[in-house]
């Protein structure tokens, strides 16, 4: 095979691996727009927020000492040398059903029944409240994750494709991030449980009522208000999953909160109410983006890679509203 | 007792569409406006100029531009910054290529140049509504700013890919630039302001305002009583990106005086829009400026308490303005969605029972 063919793989491949990163944000988003109609736009914060305590409760911060200093004039950082990863995970995943009971009991509880844009302003409201929440907690500066995943290149992928390469070509073999392969067996896993979940237990198949029609779901004696807290619940694991994945690849950091930006696209192209769209369409972006970027970038300047995504769902958008796999509209009157 | 009238006694049409029906209100706004266009400038210094009015008035006219297209046709943009960079942009390309052009007409061109562009990123809202057109605007804050950043003709190819405003005149007043006085930047701002926002009411109180109302109720109800889509969604995106663009002309030209597209004009900006509008008051006018003021004079007030009286570190005042800032976002979303334009509405029924209310 030519080097050429094979950065083309490689560009792909990594493209590929980028989607289900993409992917892994936007189930977020669809779970709970499956549930509750509502486009939560503070996936991404919430996202930022789980990792942000993970590595707080990691670490021995103690919560709030910034605020705490301000006031009392203290000077406190630390409560102990932290907590075991396993423990700290399992605790992070008990502030997030707590964060998902607090936002049903004092914020969706209040907007019952008001327009989905209403509902979808809501969240960026919340957005903006968790995102400083969360910097006033930990505080902003940049941190590092560690749970153990291991990182950085794949040598004996790297020894495999050298050898697809002609002897003499200036060839050095093909660089696979570790960190995105256990992205990608996390994602497939995280998926199967959760369609497993939906298909055969009750609360799944209680949340499938509630996706399909709340007034039918009601009729038949599924408390809306606790199916919301589980999905918000659920939504909160997918967000700290997230989290840990992109946390562990690029920090702790402000930034986390945008990709939840990056998987509107993605959206856009799977439905907003299928969960397979959601990984097919942040497939489809991750490979368009990164082949664009190598592609097409070198010819306008380069860094399309911002918009590119954007662009494409835009163009989808226009013939397929609906997207790929989401239900159709209907209008009435 | 502070409104003294007693029931509808309106006979003419003329007399029921008025802005301010009641007497003591209109005595209240020109009150202010002469207090704003004669007593202000002779009193203004350097640090009001900057740090409250300046920004408030530009923001008062971007949130009256979204506020036109969100407010009043129902369509949410997520692209203000964007197109805040186009106006900026244009005024800068228009400002150094005519240096003797009166600073009204380039700012006023600028807007026109943005008009273009936005009905060009509108042409997806005839297709898509809801959030999704919200993505597609997201499209264009993202694109905007990366041609912005790609092609330097726009920057005239200076080094740092900046655009710096020079010094252009009005009469002979300078108003842009670093000799400018803050009179003369605060009094030119608050005749766009005036006279546009003056354009916007009777728009909205017109026939097109009221296209653009039907299609924000129901789109296809407005479509079979005769309202075209077309033509009110497309016109709402071209009059909400002309005064956009004015905005995004200011905001560079007169209040910062230089710019860096990245930094100047994120999709931060295009939030801190959207929550003018939402905390103001959707369709409303007078929103509009109470969601700029507030928006603006908080973050002032807030530095003022809490790092210059309690000493505390800029990014704890910083992060508890956020939160505070996202928490009163939902806090009006469930208690009043109309905003504080409302409220203010509601104080008006209430004095106008004062003091014998039943």
């Amino acid at each position: 095979m030519s080097p050429a063919f094979l950065n083309f793989i490689e560009i792909f491949i990594n493209g590929l691996m980028a989607g289900i990163m993409y992917s892994l944000v936007a189930l977020g988003f669809v779970l709970i727009f499956k549930a509750s109609g509502i486009f939560n736009f503070a996936q991404g914060v919430m996202a930022l927020f789980a990792a942000l305590t993970l590595v707080g409760l990691q670490t021995g911060q103690v919560p709030f000492s910034h605020l705490i200093n301000a006031i009392f004039g203290t000077d406190i950082h630390d409560w102990g040398p932290g907590l075991p990863t396993f423990l700290a995970i399992l605790l992070t995943m008990v502030v997030m059903i707590a964060l998902a009971w607090v936002l049903e009991k004092f914020v969706l509880n209040h907007l019952i029944n008001q327009e989905p844009i209403i509902l979808f302003m809501a969240t960026i409201g919340l957005a903006y409240f968790l995102e400083g929440f969360g910097d006033l907690m930990w505080g902003s500066d940049v941190k590092t994750l560690d749970v153990g995943l291991p990182s950085g290149g794949s040598f004996w992928w790297e020894d495999v494709t050298r050898a697809w390469a002609p002897e003499d070509a200036d060839y050095w073999g093909m660089y696979i991030d570790k960190l995105d392969i256990s992205a990608t067996i996390i994602a497939v896993v995280l998926v199967t449980a959760l369609s497993l979940f939906s298909q055969y237990t009750a609360t799944g198949r209680a949340l499938r009522a509630v996706a399909d029609d709340h007034q039918a779901a009601l009729s038949v004696g599924i408390s809306l208000r606790k199916i919301w807290v589980i999905v918000w619940s659920i939504a909160g694991f997918v967000a700290l999953v997230a989290g840990i994945m992109w946390g562990s690849k690029s920090g702790v950091q402000f930034s986390l909160s945008l990709i939840a930006l990056k998987a509107l696209p993605v959206l856009i192209l799977g439905g907003f109410t299928s969960i397979p769209g959601a990984i097919v369409g942040g497939l489809i972006i991750g490979v368009g983006e990164k082949l664009a970027e190598a592609y097409i970038g070198p010819m306008v300047g380069g860094a399309i890679e911002n918009w590119f995504a954007y662009v494409v769902a835009l163009a989808f958008l226009l013939f397929r509203p609906q997207g790929l796999f989401g239900d159709r509209i209907i209008e009435r009157i | 007792m502070l409104y003294r009238e007693a029931g509808d006694f309106k006979t003419t049409y003329r007399a029921d569409e008025q802005t301010f029906p009641i007497r003591s209100e209109r005595w209240l706004f020109w009150t202010v406006m002469v207090l704003a266009f004669a007593v202000v400038p002779f009193f203004i210094n350097d640090y009001w100029n900057k740090a409250v009015l300046v920004p408030f008035l530009v923001w008062a006219l971007a949130a009256l531009g979204l506020n036109i297209l969100t407010g009043y046709c129902g369509q949410v943009s997520l692209g203000t910054g964007g197109f805040m960079a186009v106006g900026a942009f244009a005024c800068y390309k228009i400002m150094t290529a005519f240096p003797d052009l009166n600073m009204f007409i380039v700012v006023v061109l600028s807007g026109f140049v943005t008009a273009g562009v936005g009905i060009l990123f509108g042409l997806p809202s005839l297709r898509i509504k809801g959030f999704y057109l919200a993505v597609a605007t997201l499209a264009a804050q993202f694109f905007l700013i990366w041609v912005f950043n790609k092609f330097p003709w726009f920057y005239n190819y200076s080094a740092s890919g900046q655009i710096t405003a020079p010094e252009r005149t009005i009469l002979g007043i300078a108003v842009t630039g670093p000799n400018s006085l803050p009179w003369a930047t605060y009094l030119f701002c608050l005749a766009i302001v005036f006279v546009f926002a003056w354009v916007a009411r009777n728009l909205t109180r017109g026939r097109i305002g009221r296209s653009w109302m039907a299609i924000r109720d129901m789109d296809i109800a407005a479509e079979i009583i005769g309202v075209s889509p077309l033509r009110a969604k497309l016109s709402a995106f071209a009059v909400s990106s002309f005064y956009i663009g004015m905005a995004g002309a200011l905001f560079f030209s007169v209040y910062l005086g230089a710019a860096e597209v990245t930094e100047a004009f994120g999709i931060d900006k295009s939030f801190l829009a959207l929550f003018m509008v939402i905390i103001g008051g959707l369709g409303s006018i007078l929103g509009s400026f109470l969601g700029a003021g507030f928006l603006v004079l908080l973050p002032v007030l807030f530095k003022n308490i809490m790092v210059n009286q309690f000493g505390w570190p800029t990014d704890v005042a910083a992060h508890l303005q956020i939160m505070l800032i996202g928490g009163l976002i939902i806090f009006f979303l469930i208690v009043e969605p109309h905003g504080l334009a409302q409220l203010w509405r509601l104080t008006k029924e209430k004095l106008r029972l004062w003091p014998f209310p039943y």
